[in-house]
């Protein structure tokens, strides 16, 4: 299948500190990818890079053929990228219903608008019944099906995933990880970033690992499920 | 007069002013809400914009409600070069630059001012009939009307904007969280635009109304109530918009109550008093929830 995103060698700096050492890594429509690493080896600092809150010093990203680097957030998203920030980040303050409004922020099909919420809520049922509330009154797993359902409502052709399984119950993981899954069936490529490597090499069908700002290993998610290396570094032995 | 009937003369008295605090407050505090700025030239925005209303009155001879809208006009998109000249290009740097440069460009709107229209007051000129309203003993002058209806007009078409339309929810979510506003596809650049436009023509609104109020305007007349006001958005608890409207309010009648009662000298010294017991009992404001975020 056809390269839909593409990252060559970008170099990406906090100040001073040099975060990503020039990565390079490609995501294929219709796939989920995902980058596993320990705290601090810079994922959201890649994901943010992608989806524009970061410029990369050097390096391309491509999108369905066209170059995304540097570009400001607010147009990327309309370029096809959605993404779900580390920590959630909706916004508590507004409603469920207002939330969702504010994920198709750069659409005017009001029909297509309307039917894409009812997808959302039919995918996340308890949304529904908590459309007039609070979005900061949510629990946590709930806020991050809100923020799914968020980035959705964008219509994406690419979903960004940072860490959906952070602070979340066993059981509502693996809820979380089957409804990524159904996404990813129903046309959406996915790149998801997480620390709980295992869950997330389950699902996934390449993954790469990323170590202090490098890539140190990558290929097939099965392969390095099984590999020894990874199975000693981030899959509790 | 009864106390009573003082007390709600001085009522009424103290809610004209106060809506002129909470019209000034709202900019404050919007413009705080997005960029996290405490704007010191927002009350010389608002002496720009009685200028504004005086000159569309004489010169153009128009009556207060065309005067009104022109001064909106003018006086936001006074604002809004303001916010890309003077604000946007520290939009990373820290805070206490874009505040000192706040501070610079208030001393320049009041001294390009002075330069451009004379430092000499000017009687701003009678625009509505001189009709006083009488309930019992209570009196309710044409001007005090004027500027409750267009105060309460303002306010819901505010809160509509905010609520309702698309452009006011992206103001809300980019206050909240300009980074995840982004994300959505909001321009910060032209929200933040859009909101300097709004506070700065509210505050225009009200410095034509205070014109019609005093019927003295002057270059320097926007540092008292540019004070007052953000008095008023701390006491309400600045970020929160009908913390505005409410500490704007209670600003007015507090003061009217203490000229009324005690002496007008004082009025200012409780104006100020009050913000020392917010600061100290309730930073976050009347309406702010307790948060221990450093400001
Ligand atoms: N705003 C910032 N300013 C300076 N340094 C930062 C900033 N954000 C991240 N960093 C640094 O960049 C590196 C990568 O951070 P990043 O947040 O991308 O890691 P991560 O892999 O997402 O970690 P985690 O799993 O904890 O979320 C870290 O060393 C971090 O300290
Ligand atoms: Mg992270």
């Amino acid at each position: 299948m056809g390269t839909m995103l593409k990252i060559d060698n970008i170099n990406v700096y906090y100040g001073a500190i040099h975060a990503i050492k020039g990565i390079s890594l490609e995501v294929r429509e219709g796939e989920i990818v995902t980058l596993i690493g320990a705290n601090g080896a810079g994922k959201s600092t890649t994901l943010r890079t992608i989806s524009g809150l970061l410029k990369p010093k050097t390096g391309k990203i491509t999108f369905l053929g066209g170059n995304i680097a540097g570009r400001p957030a607010h147009e990327i998203v309309r370029e096809g990228i959605s993404q779900v920030p580390e920590g959630r980040r909706i916004f508590a303050e507004m409603t469920v219903l207002e939330n969702l409004e504010l994920g198709a922020f750069i659409r005017k099909d009001a029909d297509g608008i309307r039917k894409d919420m009812e997808m959302v809520f039919r995918r996340f049922p308890r949304l529904e019944e908590r459309k007039d509330q609070q979005a900061g009154t949510l629990s946590g797993g709930e806020q991050q099906m809100l923020a799914m359902g968020r980035a959705l409502m964008s219509r994406p052709k690419l979903l960004l995933l940072d860490e959906p399984s952070m602070g979340l119950a066993p059981l509502l993981i693996r809820e979380i990880f089957s409804i990524i899954e159904d996404i990813n069936k129903t046309g959406t490529t996915i790149l998801l970033v997480e620390q709980n490597a295992n869950m997330a090499l389950s699902i996934a069908d390449r993954a790469y690992v990323l170590e202090t700002g490098r890539i140190t290993l990558s290929g097939d998610a099965g392969k390095l499920a099984a590999s020894e290396d990874v199975r000693k570094a981030y899959l509790g032995g | 007069m009864e106390l009573s009937q003082q007390l709600l003369q001085q009522l009424i008295n103290g809610i004209s002013l106060g809506s002129i605090y909470a019209l000034i407050a709202l900019g404050y505090t919007m413009i705080y809400g997005i960029i996290k700025l405490i704007n010191f030239a927002h009350g010389d925005i608002y002496m720009v914009g009685a200028y504004v209303g005086f000159f569309a009155i004489t010169q153009a001879q128009v009556s207060i409600l065309p005067a009104l809208l022109i001064s909106m006009v003018v006086t936001g998109l006074l604002g809004m070069l303001v916010e890309k000249l003077a604000y946007k290009p520290l939009r990373h740097a820290p805070r206490i630059s874009i505040l000192i440069t706040a501070i610079g460009v208030s001393f320049f709107l009041e001294y390009a001012s002075m330069y451009f229209v004379s430092p000499t007051p000017r009687t701003f000129p009678e625009v509505i009939d001189n009709v006083a309203f009488h309930v019992g003993d209570l009196v309710i002058n044409g001007q005090q009307l004027l500027i409750l209806g267009i105060t309460v007009v303002l306010m819901a078409i505010l809160t509509y904007i905010v609520q309702k339309t698309k452009l006011g929810k992206a103001m809300r979510a980019a206050s909240f969280d300009t980074e995840t506003a982004q994300l959505m596809g909001v321009n910060a650049d032209q929200v933040i635009s859009f909101t300097f436009v709004i506070g700065s023509s509210l505050a225009a609104v009200a410095g034509v109304l205070v014109g019609v109020y005093y019927n003295s305007i002057d270059p320097l007349m926007g540092i008292m109530p540019g004070l007052k006001a953000f008095v008023a958005a701390v006491l309400g608890g600045i970020g929160i918009l009908p913390g505005a409207v409410v500490g704007g309010l209670v600003l007015g009648v507090i003061e009217a109550l203490v000229s009324g009662f005690i002496s007008s000298t004082f009025r200012d010294a409780a104006a100020f008093a009050i913000l020392i017991l917010v600061l100290l009992f309730k930073p976050s404001g009347l309406f702010g929830k307790n948060t221990n975020e450093k400001v």
